[in-house]
């Protein structure tokens, strides 16, 4: 036994000396956490890209499926003129924020939306025999490239409406839509989050959450005036879409919110309350770990 | 004929047991129709110039297509997309039943199930709150469950094409990504088709996707006129033969790839 | 002062139920019904710095439970635990960076990446410095010969060599405690053997704590010596080896190899257990019948070509404990 062990371990130095692994001593040192976090990101992203051709039809689908999206609101408007005062260049505005912000938070949050099959598996304890928050694990372990189909189409409707409509874009208008997006897209994340969070109790029925997430993409390409009374309070006070896509747009247009009655500066603070909510929705994943934690799985 | 038999009651079984999931598919596709029908709601009362369908049938039109929308899905069957990628599709090649019967079947089956769970908590709940329509007549309700059952045998014969494209995996990759967007403008579960322009028509009169949705929709509300149901229905029925004898067609062609390969 | 101590630990789960049937089903739609079962009913033990103990039961009794509270994953109903000073729970962190945890079935090596990235990524994950990590790995490598495994994607590696890189992989940050479960789980002969030699190198020269949790008894047995039987949520045993057998019996076991095929055998004080081909085996009490005298009289009555003595094999033992009805002993069975 002892000759077997020292034989091999003679051997693997040779081996070893032979050729010094390049990755591991390169790849090393990134132990903080957003250092780790795009490394994890790295790994995801070159698994992905192993499957090229997939990956491409991938993005060529979703791009189709965004654009006939798209392509049946400018229908619509080609056949009723208008949507109750809002023009279609207005509209491709807000379908342009929202689907922009909804395809970078679908790429981003993608291991919260798979975190129904890593409970399933029970996956998840080893996230806990980690010594890092569960939170960063899930956010780190999966980024879905495919979305950029349907961001490409948000950033055609946004560069289309940017063009057509008689804004004034420099500086404040860019900053608003850039806002805009980015906290809308961290309101999307929060959704993704709660979602994932609601496995912790029940692995079946949480589909009820793509109300509010694919619901929420649909319902927020439409100004929110257009919707009844009370959906439109839905999406101000429980879910907090109006204040990031919405407002922000009448700002940036300049409007009236005629349906709310809310003032003016609202419509360009109102944004960051997006990123109140994906912080909120932190908290409340915790608190699903607890529960996970206490119960088992 | 057991085997199919058994095939479907299995399949019922199971969509029961996850009556979480059953609720939150009904509560979820009702959202879905609330938002499409405010949204035309908005189109209809900003224009006054006369449109193909009034708005009513669109509504109508809408929460017909909430509730059949599982009966309308054509993607490919999950588990064999499964047993593909596992390499256990041997295990399906040996059976002693026909394979594309046997998946065929199991396609009607999987959209036959959900009927129950789904379209009628659904329609019921849309009839008495959200505005759906009766409907327009005892013969048009007639036709249109005529319409509906071929709708079923028009879609799982698209599904199985969908399933047995599998075989090629970057052609049928590709297939599957591409014909979504495709199959769901044709179909009328984007916008109903009477709406979408002139001078797509011709192509949407053509093309057999339009009897996966819009025709059953259309014979309810009697926006095609009883006399005319019939042959749309036959529409349905002739793409629906078509459709099949190409999945034969190719499944036999695939087959002998395969084992010509070595499996 | 002991690194694990753990003191009345109880624990419950409450389970859904679920009636078969299509009429279950539809009536599982109204209503569901609940069943409470109790994994941990106050066990309590303390380990020091440097043991290996065998931790052992039959299903559902409570170990991976008691595994999973020690390592601070799940937080137990009540009872104290204190792992390296520490409450685990409230301390996950700070716990799980000093601990290891294997499981037999499932890795924790990422899938599709090569053996030696995923020993990066948790360094990383672990902060491990580097100079200490690449001594380690290099180590490790060595020691579990892993070298020419190193740019396989893990998903491509035999079951054997995937436990052999898993346990690489837990032992990179250099944890005080380890906790392996079903470790040789479907390895082979050489595997197990490989196994075995490097936990017992890794408790006697590192002076890591071991807990090990295993249905092989052969692993008990060359590995521990300390046990702690756990039957139904209750401490059945807590000592050693010698004292799991005389607690079940103090029986012992003579072969005899007889001189021809089918020749009788029996005596008045030994039972019979089995019997293929020339071999017999008996069954009888040291404390009862002198072994000197049995085997005497055993060979002056039959042709005898050759005898043993030994133990009842540890499985038998463990069977019996499993199928027992007695009630857990907490207290007196700890000696």
């Amino acid at each position: 036994m002892c000759a077997l062990t020292r034989g091999a371990v003679l051997r693997a130095r040779k081996k070893l000396s032979m050729c010094a692994h390049p990755m591991s001593s390169i790849r090393h040192g990134s132990a903080c956490a957003p250092l780790l976090y795009f490394r994890y990101i790295g790994i995801s992203i070159r698994s992905q890209m192993q499957y090229r051709a997939s990956f491409l039809m991938m993005s060529l689908g979703m791009f189709l499926i965004t654009a006939t999206e798209i392509l049946s609101i400018w229908a619509l408007f080609s056949r009723f003129g208008s949507l109750r005062g809002w023009r279609l260049e207005e509209v491709a505005l807000f379908y342009g924020i929202v689907s922009t912000a909804f395809a970078i938070a679908e790429s981003v949050s993608r291991g919260f939306d798979l975190f129904d099959r890593m409970i399933r598996t029970g996956g998840f304890d080893r996230l806990l025999l980690r010594p890092r928050s569960t939170a960063f694990q899930v956010a780190a372990g999966d980024w879905q490239l495919m979305r950029v189909g349907r961001l490409a189409v948000g950033l055609i409707a946004l560069t289309w409406a940017g063009l057509k409509l008689d804004v004034r874009w420099f500086p404040g208008g860019l900053a608003l839509a850039a806002l805009a997006i980015l906290c809308a897209a961290c309101l999307f994340y929060g959704l993704f989050v709660l979602q994932a969070t609601l496995t912790f109790w029940t692995v079946e029925g949480i589909e009820i959450a793509n109300c509010v997430t694919y619901g929420g993409n649909e319902t927020g390409q439409y100004p929110l005036s257009i919707y009844r009374p009370w959906f439109r309070k839905f999406f101000v006070f429980v879910v907090p879409l109006a204040c990031v896509t919405y407002f922000p747009v009448l700002a940036i247009l300049g409007r009236e919110d005629a349906a709310l009655g809310t003032p003016r500066w609202f419509h360009a603070a109102a944004p960051l309350i997006g990123i109140a909510f994906l912080l909120v929705s932190l908290r409340v994943w915790q608190f699903g770990v607890r529960h996970y934690r206490s119960t088992g799985s | 004929m057991r085997p199919y038999l058994a095939v479907l009651s299995a399949r019922f079984r199971m969509l029961l047991q996850y009556r979480a999931a059953a609720l939150a598919g009904c509560a979820t596709q009702l959202f879905w129709g609330l938002i499409r029908v405010m949204i035309f709601e908005g189109f209809y009362l900003s224009s006054a110039a006369p449109q193909p369908m009034s708005f009513p049938q669109v509504v109508t039109y809408i929460w017909l297509g909430q509730g059949m929308l599982l009966l309308t899905m054509f993607g490919p069957d999950a588990e064999v997309r499964a047993m593909i990628q596992a390499g256990t599709i041997a295990y399906e090649l040996v059976r002693p039943v026909r394979l594309y019967w046997l998946w065929y079947c199991r396609a009607i089956a999987a959209r036959f199930a959900p009927l129950l769970l789904r379209a009628v908590p659904i329609l019921i709940v849309a009839g008495v709150f959200f505005g759906m329509r009766a409907p327009a007549s005892r013969g048009c309700a007639a036709l249109w469950i005529l319409s509906t059952a071929a709708a079923v045998l028009l879609t799982s014969s698209v599904a199985t094409l969908m399933t047995i494209s599998l075989f090629w995996t970057i052609s049928g990759e590709g297939m599957n990504r591409i014909a979504p967007a495709i199959i769901w403008t044709f179909s009328g579960l984007l916008i109903p088709l009477p709406l979408l322009p002139n001078w797509v028509q011709p192509a949407i009169r053509v093309l057999p996707f339009r009897g996966m949705g819009d025709t059953p929709f259309r014979v309810y509300m009697g926006h095609i006129p009883p006399e005319q149901a019939l042959l749309a229905v036959a529409h349905q029925l002739a793409w629906t033969a078509a459709l099949v004898l190409l999945g034969q067609w190719i499944l036999n062609r695939g087959l002998r790839r395969l084992v010509v390969q070595g499996g | 002062m002991p690194q694990i101590l753990v003191e009345s630990l109880v624990k419950t789960f409450h389970l859904a139920e679920r009636v078969p049937g299509t009429w279950g089903a539809l009536a599982g739609l109204a209503r569901r019904r609940h069943r409470t079962v109790t994994a941990l009913n106050g066990i309590s033990f303390t380990l020091r710095e440097g043991e290996l103990l065998g931790y052992i039961g039959p299903n559902g009794a409570g170990k991976s439970t008691t595994v999973k509270i020690l390592s601070g994953i799940l937080v137990p109903d009540s009872g104290r635990v204190e792992v390296l000073g520490k409450v685990p729970w409230t301390h996950r962190i700070e716990t799980v960076a000093q601990i290891g945890v294997v499981f037999g079935q499932r890795t924790q090596l990422w899938w599709d990446l090569p053996v030696i990235e995923s020993f990066d990524l948790l360094a990383d994950i672990y902060r491990v410095p580097a100079a200490l990590y690449r001594r380690n790995r290099d180590e490790l490598v060595g020691l579990l010969d892993l070298a020419p495994l190193l740019d396989t994607p893990v998903r491509q590696l035999s079951l054997g060599q995937r436990m052999r890189c898993d346990l690489a992989a837990t032992l990179l940050h250099s944890p005080k405690i380890l906790y392996l479960d079903e470790p040789t789980i479907g390895l082979d002969a050489v595997g197990k053997l490989a196994v075995r030699d490097f936990i017992r190198r890794l408790n006697r020269e590192r002076g890591v704590t071991v807990i090990l949790t295993t249905h092989d008894m052969d692993d008990i047995e060359v590995l521990c010596e300390r046990v702690i039987v756990i039957h139904e949520g209750g401490l059945f045993l807590d000592g050693t080896l010698k004292q799991l057998r005389g607690r079940v019996s103090s029986e012992r076991r003579l072969i005899v190899d007889l001189a021809r095929e089918n020749g009788p055998i029996n005596d008045p004080d030994a039972e019979l257990v089995s019997r293929q081909g020339r071999r017999a085996t008996l069954r009888f009490d040291p404390a009862r019948v002198s072994p000197a005298g049995l085997i005497a009289r055993i060979v002056a009555n039959h042709e005898v070509a050759d005898l043993f003595v030994e133990n009842p094999p540890i499985e038998e033992i463990v069977a019996r404990i499993y199928g027992s009805a007695c009630a857990p002993l907490s207290r007196s069975a700890r000696q």
